[in-house]
């Protein structure tokens, strides 16, 4: 694999309705502040990498068409990636596999959804024959393997509170984060209306705006740079309807991060990686991910988060950023953890540094929970 | 930032009417539904029993050609309780949806729960479908109105995992 490093990160400002700018707008804070970082211009930039999820979360058909001339494609190659809420993290592998490949040398790619212009729990739930018109929302779809989670694993539930706590707690230390909610506890978690059991309203991500650039380089372009460099990135899917399907730890997650880690060299990923930025929209998510990622045993991964190993100052700390659940601008919710991991070894994720955060992972999932897409950068090459 | 009082963005109200291609093995579902009767199809090489079947097993990439009638009896292999109203649902929360595991099936769907109060439902109560009444059925699984516990014992949840033949 030909070496491929990100060298810039840009992150707008996320919130419920970024009515200030248009779509075009919005994606451009983004891209403007990751040219900034890496210290290229537009001329520096061989191709574009577009992605965001379904196009009825904002009803408008193929954005990638009009927002072509604004997110610098004209005369370049433009492409676009749709894996549903796992779309951030696989459009940054697509965007890397055309360094690692040798086809180019610089590359810029960028996500986002613009939540507030349409209705995204009314787009998922379109009306079948062979299925009731139960219209739950996706907390709706995802909250029965979360109850099969705690029923396997015997997890007390004030866990899904922790997490809720500890990722705003994050988030109070992001200033782009959309949830900015001081003095957050355990009682004002619990304190909020039952949304899906076992799921409350802050354990619950928010509905967001906001995009996310990369730019990803060859040896040539980075060396000199503050970089992060990919050490190893898989995607993988399942069948959604397949029998033996195992929603509660899925076997692509388990097989996405056992690529991940061949291809880095990690044997142990507890302890060879520093901190990760792992898509937890839905507070149990963070239990069942650092089992199906092999940081915690089986059934045990609700420990660690109550040992507050997760929180910042933790030996896997999960969500610096204040994640998915402080910031959930679905399309760019991916790319963020990327980017976050990213800012993270570069050593720039200012008040929510890890100290001496040397590898980091990233990681999005996305559909029903069949698709995946991780990476693993490091500071050194 | 703009004045948020002042409107500076438009309406655009979007209606979308599809016509759904069921195919083959959806349609033989759909069809068995509307008598009243659930069918499911087998794959010939895992042995896997999908239903609603779609036609192939994606375990194994093979059509699933051997078709089985199965009972409207199962269990349910996982729940939760809906609060929150959603645009567009025509059910009132809260109510209980579920993931109802037929016997003799490998997959579960998403159905109602009623007829027990929402804190007795449970990992692995056995269940069974209330059809409407029969001039009203239509080919679709809304033919069955919710499924309502059988009273029998309790399923252990490991028995649901499926082993491949
Ligand atoms: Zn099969």
């Amino acid at each position: 694999m030909i070496p491929a490093a990100v060298i810039g990160v840009g992150q707008t400002k996320y919130d419920s309705k970024r009515r200030d700018v248009s779509m075009p707008g919005l994606i451009r804070e983004a891209i403007d502040r990751a040219l900034i970082q890496a210290g290229v211009d537009w001329d520096d930039i061989d191709a574009v990498i577009l992605g965001k999820a379904p196009d009825m979360f904002e009803g408008v058909m193929m954005p990638e068409l009009f927002l072509a001339d604004s997110i610098g494609a004209y005369n370049k190659p433009l492409l676009r990636v749709h894996t549903a809420g796992s779309v951030g993290g696989s459009t940054a592998i697509m965007a890397a596999t055309h360094i690692t490949s040798g086809q180019y040398k610089c590359v810029l790619t960028v996500s986002f959804e613009k939540q507030s212009e349409s209705n995204a729990t009314w787009a998922l739930s379109p009306k079948y024959p062979y299925t009731p018109h139960i219209n739950a929302g996706a907390g709706g779809y995802f909250a029965p393997y979360m109850r099969e989670y705690i029923r396997r694993s015997g997890a007390p539930e004030h866990i899904g509170w922790q997490v809720a706590v500890k990722d705003r707690q994050n988030a109070n230390l992001n200033p782009l984060a959309h949830l900015q909610i001081p003095g957050i506890d355990l009682e004002m978690v619990k304190s909020t209306p039952m949304l899906w059991e076992p799921l409350r309203y802050l354990e619950s991500c928010p509905s967001s705006d906001g995009a996310c650039a990369l730019i990803i380089a060859a040896k040539d372009i980075a060396k000199g740079k503050n970089a992060a460099w990919i050490k190893g990135m898989s995607v993988r899917s399942e069948g959604t309807l397949s029998a033996g399907r195992d929603e509660v730890n899925p076997l692509a997650g388990q097989m996405c991060a056992k690529d991940v880690y061949a291809q880095a060299g990690i044997d142990n990923p507890l302890k060879e990686i520093d901190c990760a930025e792992i898509y937890v929209p839905f507070s149990w998510y963070e239990p069942m991910w650092l089992e199906n990622l092999g940081f915690a045993d089986k059934n045990k991964g609700w420990e660690f988060t109550d040992q507050g190993r997760t929180e910042l100052s933790g030996d896997i700390p999960f969500n610096m950023s204040g994640g998915v659940l402080s910031s959930n601008p679905i399309g760019a919710s991916g790319m963020i953890r990327f980017g976050e991991a990213a800012l993270q070894v570069m050593g720039e994720a200012g008040e929510h540094q890890v100290d001496n955060a040397k590898v980091a992972m990233g990681h999005a999932y996305g559909g029903a929970a069949q698709f995946f897409a991780m990476w693993v950068v490091g500071k050194e090459i | 930032m703009n004045n948020s009082s002042e409107k500076d963005y438009f309406e655009s109200l979007i209606s979308l009417e599809y016509t759904h291609t069921a195919g083959s093995a959806t349609t033989r579902f759909l069809e068995a539904v509307a008598e009243g009767k659930i069918v499911g199809q087998k794959c010939p090489k895992c042995s896997a029993v999908y239903v609603p079947p779609r036609g192939s097993c994606p375990r194994d990439g093979v059509p699933t050609s051997e078709e089985v009638t199965l009972t409207d009896r199962g269990c349910v292999e996982s729940f939760t309780v809906v609060h929150i109203p959603i645009p567009g649902n025509p059910i009132e929360p809260p109510f209980v949806s579920a993931m109802i595991r037929l016997d003799g099936a490998n997959i579960s769907f998403l159905h109602l729960i009623q007829e027990i109060p929402v804190e007795e439902i449970r990992i692995g109560m056995r269940v069974e479908a209330v059809w409407k009444p029969q001039e009203e059925w239509t080919t679709s699984l809304e033919n069955i109105k919710w499924f309502k516990p059988t009273g029998e014992p309790d399923i252990k949840p490991e028995s649901l995992i499926f082993k491949p033949k």
